[in-house]
This record gives C-alpha cells, sequence and structure tokens, in this order.
C-alpha cells in the first residue's frame, strides 16, 4: 500500500466556538485527537457535532479559539489550504465526472503527473473494492458504491485528517452495516486519523477508538466505547447510550456509592454517578435490555404492560406504571397486554443521576 | 351451491379509457387544448400566412423574387449582419455581468432586494429606457455635463444616436432577463459540490473552471438562446437610441419599412421568414453545442 498518510502527532480544538447570530453553536470546544485514532462525535442533532466538522474542514470559520494541527495554526487556512479529506453526508461527488475523473479530482487540482494520478487512483480502487466501476457517471451507481467513491476521493489526496459527516445516514439498515465494517476496514489498512460525526449510538460504539457525545454545543464526555457504555458520567449521556428507562425518584440513603431512592413506593437502589443528598429528586437509570420480568421485592416495580414485540431472541415489551413512569424491558416469555407484572434488575446495572438543571448549563 | 358468486367472465380487455391511460392520455391531457389553439391562432396561423405570402410577390415575378430582391441589395442583406453585430455582443456582455453578479447573489442573504433592483429594468419598457438614456448619455446630458465640468473632455461624447446607444439600452433591458435565468441555474448547483471541491484542494478558480463552469454551460447556452432572440429583434431602441439609417439599421427596421412604408407586405414577410431563419440558424447551433456537456441533475447525488 503506497497510500501513505501524512503524518502528524496531534490535532488540537482549543477552546473552539461558534456563533450563529445569537445562537451559540459550539461553546468552548476543546479536545486533543491524536494520530491514528477514530474519533466519533455523537449527539443528537442540533448539538454542534456537524458545526465542530466543518469549522475543523474550514468550511465554517471558527469565531473563537484556535485549531491547532501539531504546531500549526489551520483555523486561519481556507478549507483548500488545510488538505483535511471529507466524506460529506449526502457523498457531494461531482455528477459531470466519472468514478476515476472524481477520485482523481484532488490530485488534478493539486497538479500531480498524471502517472502517479492513475495509479493512486487505481490503489484507491481497489482499496474500496470498486475496480471495474471506474468509467461511470455517479448517478449510475448504487447509494453504496457512491459512498465508496466518496471515501476514495478523501483519501486519495492522503490527508492527515478524514472527516466524515453522518456517511451512512443515506443507506438502508443492511447496507450501513456493511459500510461500517468497511469503513473499519479502511481504517485499519490506512490508519488514517478519522473524526466521525454520527447521531448512531451503535456506529459510534462499534468504529471508534474514542467517543466524544456533544450536547447543544458542549462536550458532555470524552472515553472510549466501553467507558461511555457502561460508565455515563451524566444523564443525559446515559440517555444517548441506551439507558431507556428513567425513574425518576427521592434519595433516600446514600452509602457511599450505592444510593437508595423511593420511586413510587418502591426502593431501587443503584450505583451514583453524580452527587446526590439525601432528600433530594434523583433518576435512576436502567438499559431496557437489563430490565426484565420478574418476581415482586427488592429493586423491583409495578407495571401493567401495554404492548408486547416478538423479536425472535426475545420479546420486546413496553409497560407503564401507576404513578405514570414509562418502561422499555425485555422477557424470555411473551406476557399478555394489560396484565400486571413487577419488572426488577440488580442493583450494579442500575445508575443514579442527580435531576438534570433545565436549560443550558 | 347457488350462493357461491359467479365470478363475471372476463371476456374484454382493459376499456378504452384504461388503454389510453396507459398511453399517457388521460383527462388531463384536455388541460392543454387551450394553449394549443392559443398557439395555432397566434403562432402557427400567422407564421403560416407570412411564408406564403412571402413567396407572392407584390411586383408580379417568380415565387422566389422577393427572396432574391433581399439577398442582391446590400442595404437589405446587410441588415442581418447589422443586427448579429448588435444582438450576438449584448448577448455575450450580458452573460458575461449576470454570471459573477449571480454568483455573489447566491450568497447574499438579503437576495430578493438586490434581485428587485436588478430586475427594475424589465418593468420600465424599452421607451422609458430609451428616453432615460437619451437625457443621460446625450450631448447636453449629466454624464457629458459633468465631464466638461471637470475638464475631462472638451467636447461632448457622442453616446447616443449611434452603435454604442443602442448597445447600452440593450445592455440594461436584456440584462434583468439574463440574470435571473442565469441565478436559477447557479442556485441549482448543491453548494456541498463546491464545498467538496474545496476540501479536495481547488482554488476558487478551480472550482469555478472544473465544477461550475461544466455543470453551468447547458443552462447558459439557454440562456443565451433565449437572451439573443431578445436582442435580435431589438426594433425601438435601434429607432430612438441608433441610426436607423446607418450602422444601426436591424432587419425588424428593414422588415418594417417594407411592411409599412413601401406597403409590400409580401416582401415585408419574406424579410421576417429571413429574420426567423437567422435567429433559428444560431439557436439550433448554441443548443446543438450543448450535447458536448455534462447534462444530469447538478446535485451531489441521489442522496
Amino acid at each position: 500500500m503506497t497510500i501513505a498518510l501524512s503524518q502528524f502527532d496531534e490535532v488540537r480544538l482549543d477552546r473552539v466556538s461558534r456563533d450563529f447570530g445569537a445562537l451559540n453553536a459550539l461553546r468552548d470546544v476543546s479536545l486533543t485527537i491524536r494520530r491514528g485514532e477514530f474519533i466519533a462525535l455523537l449527539g443528537p442533532s442540533g448539538c454542534g457535532k456537524s458545526t465542530t466538522l466543518n469549522c475543523i474542514a474550514g468550511l465554517l470559520p471558527v469565531t473563537g479559539g484556535a485549531i491547532w494541527l501539531d504546531k500549526n495554526r489551520v483555523d486561519t487556512l481556507r478549507p483548500e489550504e488545510r488538505g483535511f479529506g471529507m466524506v460529506f453526508q449526502n457523498y457531494a461527488l461531482f455528477p459531470h465526472l466519472n468514478v476515476r475523473q472524481n477520485i482523481g479530482f484532488g490530485l488534478k487540482m493539486r497538479g500531480r503527473p498524471k502517472a502517479e494520478i492513475d495509479r493512486k487512483v487505481d490503489e484507491a480502487l481497489s482499496l474500496v473494492r470498486l475496480q471495474g466501476q471506474e468509467n461511470k457517471l455517479p448517478g449510475q451507481l448504487s447509494g453504496g458504491q457512491q459512498q465508496r467513491v466518496a471515501i476514495a476521493r478523501a483519501i486519495v489526496i492522503e490527508p492527515p485528517l478524514v472527516l466524515m459527516d453522518e456517511p451512512l445516514s443515506n443507506l438502508d439498515a443492511k447496507l450501513r452495516l456493511e459500510m461500517r465494517a468497511e469503513i473499519r476496514r479502511i481504517h485499519n489498512e490506512l490508519g488514517a486519523t478519522t473524526i466521525y460525526v454520527t447521531h448512531d449510538q451503535d456506529e459510534a460504539l462499534s468504529l471508534a477508538d474514542r467517543i466524544v457525545v456533544l450536547r447543544d454545543g458542549v462536550v458532555r464526555q470524552v472515553g472510549a466505547p466501553k467507558e461511555l457504555y457502561e460508565a455515563p458520567a451524566h444523564f443525559d449521556v446515559a440517555d444517548f447510550m441506551g439507558f431507556r428507562n428513567k425513574l425518576r425518584g427521592k434519595v433516600v440513603a446514600v452509602e457511599g456509592d450505592r444510593t437508595i431512592l423511593d420511586v413510587e413506593g418502591a426502593r431501587i437502589s443503584g450505583v451514583a454517578r453524580e452527587r446526590v443528598s439525601v432528600g433530594s429528586t434523583a433518576y435512576a437509570a436502567i438499559r431496557s435490555d437489563d430490565l426484565e420480568v420478574g418476581e415482586a421485592g427488592p429493586n423491583a416495580i409495578a407495571a401493567t404492560v401495554d404492548t408486547i414485540e416478538y423479536r425472535g431472541r426475545e420479546f420486546v415489551g413496553t409497560a407503564h406504571s401507576a404513578g405514570g413512569l414509562d418502561f422499555v424491558f425485555r422477557s424470555h416469555v411473551s406476557v399478555e397486554p394489560g396484565s400486571r407484572i413487577h419488572l426488577r434488575t440488580e442493583d450494579e446495572r442500575i445508575l443514579v443521576f442527580a435531576e438534570p438543571v433545565q436549560g443550558r448549563q | 351451491m347457488d350462493a357461491v358468486a359467479h365470478a363475471p367472465a372476463v371476456e374484454h380487455g382493459p376499456s378504452l379509457r384504461q388503454r389510453l391511460e396507459a398511453r399517457g392520455f388521460d383527462a388531463v391531457t384536455l388541460l392543454v387544448i387551450p394553449a394549443a389553439i392559443f398557439s395555432l391562432l397566434l403562432f402557427v396561423y400567422p407564421f403560416a400566412f407570412g411564408f406564403i405570402l412571402s413567396f407572392e410577390p407584390k411586383a408580379g415575378g417568380d415565387w422566389l423574387a422577393n427572396y432574391r430582391r433581399f439577398f442582391s441589395d446590400p442595404f437589405l442583406y446587410e441588415t442581418i449582419a447589422k443586427t448579429l453585430w448588435l444582438a450576438i455582443p449584448v448577448t455575450l456582455v450580458n452573460l458575461l455581468l449576470a454570471v459573477p453578479i449571480a454568483f455573489r447573489v447566491r450568497l447574499m442573504r438579503r437576495q430578493r432586494l438586490l434581485t428587485t433592483l436588478l430586475v427594475l429594468p424589465i418593468t420600465l419598457g424599452t421607451v422609458l429606457v430609451a428616453e432615460g438614456l437619451l437625457n443621460y448619455l446625450g450631448p447636453q446630458g449629466w454624464f457629458n455635463r459633468t465631464l466638461l465640468t471637470f475638464g475631462l473632455i472638451s467636447q461632448p461624447l457622442k453616446l447616443v444616436h449611434n452603435y454604442w446607444g443602442v448597445f447600452a439600452s440593450l445592455v440594461i433591458t436584456g440584462f434583468p432577463f439574463t440574470f435571473l435565468l442565469t441565478l436559477s441555474y447557479v442556485t441549482g448547483i448543491d453548494p456541498a459540490l463546491e464545498q467538496a471541491a474545496a476540501t479536495l484542494g481547488a482554488s476558487a478558480w478551480q472550482r469555478f473552471r472544473h465544477i461550475y463552469l461544466p455543470l453551468l454551460m447547458p443552462g447558459l447556452a439557454i440562456t443565451f438562446c433565449l437572451s439573443f432572440v431578445q436582442a435580435f429583434s431589438v426594433f425601438p431602441s435601434a429607432v430612438l437610441l441608433g441610426e436607423p439609417a446607418g450602422p444601426t439599421r436591424v432587419i425588424s427596421i428593414a422588415a418594417a419599412q417594407a411592411a409599412f412604408e413601401e406597403y409590400d407586405y409580401s416582401m415585408g414577410s419574406a424579410i421576417a421568414m429571413i429574420m426567423g431563419f437567422v435567429q433559428l440558424g444560431i439557436v439550433v447551433a448554441v443548443l446543438a453545442s450543448r450535447g458536448l456537456f455534462y447534462r444530469g441533475p447538478a446535485s451531489g447525488a441521489k442522496g
């Protein structure tokens, strides 16, 4: 493989801000990305993840802070001077150029000799497994093939940094899984430092070395997928990591890490992720995978089944409590909608968070 | 057994209506009838009438006499070159002005205000523009007076009643139309394409040259044709602002003179036919050149 990516040690975002008029789309985002890392920017829509990417690419000027590539400041450069490869959400392939010309575009703009362009485009074509398609126009390709062209076009210029803006969101579910594996394979082969924007936690968890969770233009948590999945630091991060059951209650006891809540009269004890004090309102967060149908007792809460869906290996159901809490649970047996059940889980599967402060913090 | 309903035997194929619909001919198709009648009465009939009339010379002679006369009299056949010499440069100047302005306007937030200002001349009408230009650019107009006051010239520049007067008037009245068409083509191109080209290292000029221009060419060709046809049929400004006996004796003046000064409708029709075929020739040539360019959608992909 002679596609050799430019070498550097780190990309550093130093208190980067971006305002749109009165709206702060990004506020003091600081982040260091090391060579070869695959970073996922994860968050709900409007959280500032695409804005971050566009600021790094130079498509949006930052309104505060700086972006550094080792010792070189890049946020003052125009996008064409930064040389970062970018994969767009709608691919943005040039419709009048064929696959070969699309992929070779960046090299041609750099005035490279034709022989070199041909050789590198051939390598990129084989890397994304598109040999034989090189003379087609983008309009003649399937969504997945267009995606591959977009990736090849971004990496053939050998950028220090590859930026991907929700590259899989336009593909159907099956193709999405396939291309996800492809992106991982290409990353493994090239070792390209990558920043990947997504709102899909599964994508972020499966692809990234580190995940950056953004919310309202602020970094909420940075960590390895396992860390974020098992130990989200905030309630909203937990919400994003699949903790779909949120039980609001009063703190009745705190014993070290262990916190006991009173939720509609039931005693729920879990691990505190934030400081909570006795008497305050707090949330117990439980993954739907961890909430099972069981006996009455500790950590169990009574509920009425609303729906039950067959998912092959198991059933997934929804239920509500007398106090109006909604639950998503799993079950090995089918339970009748309308029946009364008890939902329960283990202590260590319950995370306790303080009640979030309303509005932006 | 009797309770079992008999399915109606399938003896007939689909009804006439269904068969017509399958060929794309349904009730909605009937809505084109008013437009068809309109076009027949106001375009096809006069055209056919004029075409036949042009082969029936007033002064007698064989059926091609009018055409022979046109192409043997320099006072007549030179009008073709004179008209082209006005219409083609004017159209090119309008396009060359419209493209960069459209590129700038595309990025503006107060697009509507600027577009309104630029489009205003279209609502003025040729005669008002001519009057304005006569006042402004005439020997006693503000423009010449200002230059004289500042001592930049010693005697007034002759800017109207010649080629340049008509040229200026055609640019002013033709530009809004050219601009609006160009703007719609420019804004039809997905801005992500330019962003992609920028991240791939293309400078502003390269992005225009390699991305925008090839995608715009088919649209610019159509814009050229429509603007050209407008400029080619110039009449009022050639009379009011030009030298209708000299360099701006355009073909429509020749036709009008034949028809309404010599009362030779047959000759007038012949000139109108020649005018039509010259326009058609240019338009066909330009549209045919579109085949050299990509003509598909100008967005990224299916998306």
